[in-house]
């Protein structure tokens, strides 16, 4: 148990990324209710070892804690489809165009779907840049992958959600509307 | 994609990572490679559509409590000296607030100093705000439909500006509930940090604003012109007061 004033310094420092926290989490897990649990698991294990914090990026601390949750969480959870690798071939041809990109974003459900059929490595590079805003060096710290594969992996990802946007798959969900 | 920096360092290039001399090769790459043009038109249509698509998920209130709440007693005050202490400021913080409640239902904004019990309600409609379809009635970032939408619903015309410009954009507004009177809540968004910003009438003088923070959330709230305002967030604090200039000077 923390004293009070790490309790206050506690509260101060790390309560404001609580919706960081869930936000990585529900992408990772696909789902809200898992994430609850595993975001409330993520703050109780922050809490713990926030004698370990020495300064520095406090949100970037508590995502990596939030990300080895989630991934334990998965583990023990397995359901099977997050193994699954992201056909490109399933996915159709390359070459969306700006203009496709735009019809096929459209809402909000056709992107949430192909967010969540995307790997769950490139999906979290995905939520850390686009949704959270991290720099290339938070997200190596917060992955635990070398600052210089960010921008590589980056690239794979965004070429994926690109392709599960326009690809037949998606397609089908479009006329199903 | 043929282009060899299409792979990579188009998106180091797109998310403002290159350094300063990496940056200037590349723009003089893409002048002649129409590759690497497209490749950053892919990506801004996707960061739009993303954008536009709200998918960033808040944590629910619920969650907010549950976690307070498994984190200790102690987490939500500052160093209190001991429990029985606590305990007994508890009981006459009770009282006084039943005593508070009961005369701030007739008028709303009269004491000097901020009151605990409405800033908790402030922070509590802020946080019902973020769920999911609950943060605005009337999206629009145009003050001269968010205005209008407001009349007839209230029994006053809050001012409404937008400023986009200063980094604060107006993103709607809706009706809210703040100690059993309606009030105006319009919405700014500030490098994605939501900002609400309620408002309703006070006869009394302006005041100067005071400041407080409860759940990680900070608020701000003065007076001016006749109306209350209280705008609430979890943006940092010199954004808020910065806000608070803007609309005071209105």
């Amino acid at each position: 148990m923390l004293d009070s004033q790490e309790q206050a310094r506690f509260e101060k420092l790390v309560l404001p990324h609580l919706d960081a926290a869930y936000n990585l989490a529900r992408w990772l897990l696909r789902g809200g209710a898992d994430a609850e649990d595993v975001a409330q698991e993520a703050m109780l294990r922050a809490h713990r070892f926030f004698h370990g914090f020495r300064g520095g990026d406090v949100r970037a601390w508590l995502l990596q804690i939030v990300r080895n949750t989630c991934f334990t969480w998965m583990q023990k959870n397995r359901h099977g489809k997050d193994t699954d690798e992201f056909d490109e071939e399933v996915h159709g041809p390359p070459g969306p165009t700006p203009e496709t990109l735009a019809i096929a974003a459209d809402s909000r459900g056709r992107l949430s779907r192909a967010l969540e059929s995307l790997p769950s490595r490139s999906r979290e590079i995905i939520v850390l840049r686009e949704l959270e805003g991290c720099s290339y060096k938070e997200i190596a710290i917060i992955t635990s992958i070398p600052i210089g594969t960010v921008m590589s992996t980056l690239s794979r990802a965004r070429r994926q959600l690109q392709l599960a946007l326009t690809g037949p798959a998606n397609k089908e969900s479009i006329h199903d509307l | 994609m043929i282009c060899d920096r299409a792979g990579a360092v188009v998106h180091g290039y797109f998310d403002n990572e290159l350094d300063a001399v990496g940056a200037a090769e590349f723009e003089r790459h893409l002048e002649q490679c129409s590759d690497c043009v497209y490749a950053l038109e892919d990506m801004e249509a996707l960061r739009s559509s993303m954008g536009l698509a709200q998918l960033y998920e808040r944590a629910p209130a619920p969650l907010r409590k549950k976690i307070l709440a498994s984190l200790g007693p102690e987490l939500t005050v500052a160093a209190v000296p001991s429990r029985t202490v606590w305990r007994w400021l508890a009981v006459a913080a009770a009282f006084l607030l039943i005593a508070y409640a009961s005369w701030r239902v007739t008028s709303l904004g009269r004491s000097g100093s901020y009151e605990t019990a409405l800033a908790a309600e402030i922070v509590d409609a802020h946080l019902r705000s973020l769920q999911p379809g609950h943060l605005t009635d009337v999206i629009s970032t145009d003050q001269h439909t968010v205005k209008p939408w407001f009349d007839g619903k209230l029994d006053f015309s809050p001012p409404v500006q937008d400023f986009g410009d200063q980094g604060f954009s107006l993103q709607g507004g809706r009706i809210d509930v703040v100690h059993g009177r309606s009030v105006a809540a319009l919405v700014y968004v500030r490098r994605k940090h939501f900002v609400n910003v309620f408002i309703w009438p006070a006869d009394e003088q302006d005041r100067a604003p005071s400041a407080g923070s409860q759940q990680g959330y900070r608020w701000l709230e003065w007076r001016k012109g006749g109306m209350e305002f209280c705008a609430v967030s979890d943006a940092p604090k010199p954004a808020l007061e910065q806000l608070q200039v803007l609309l005071a000077s209105n």
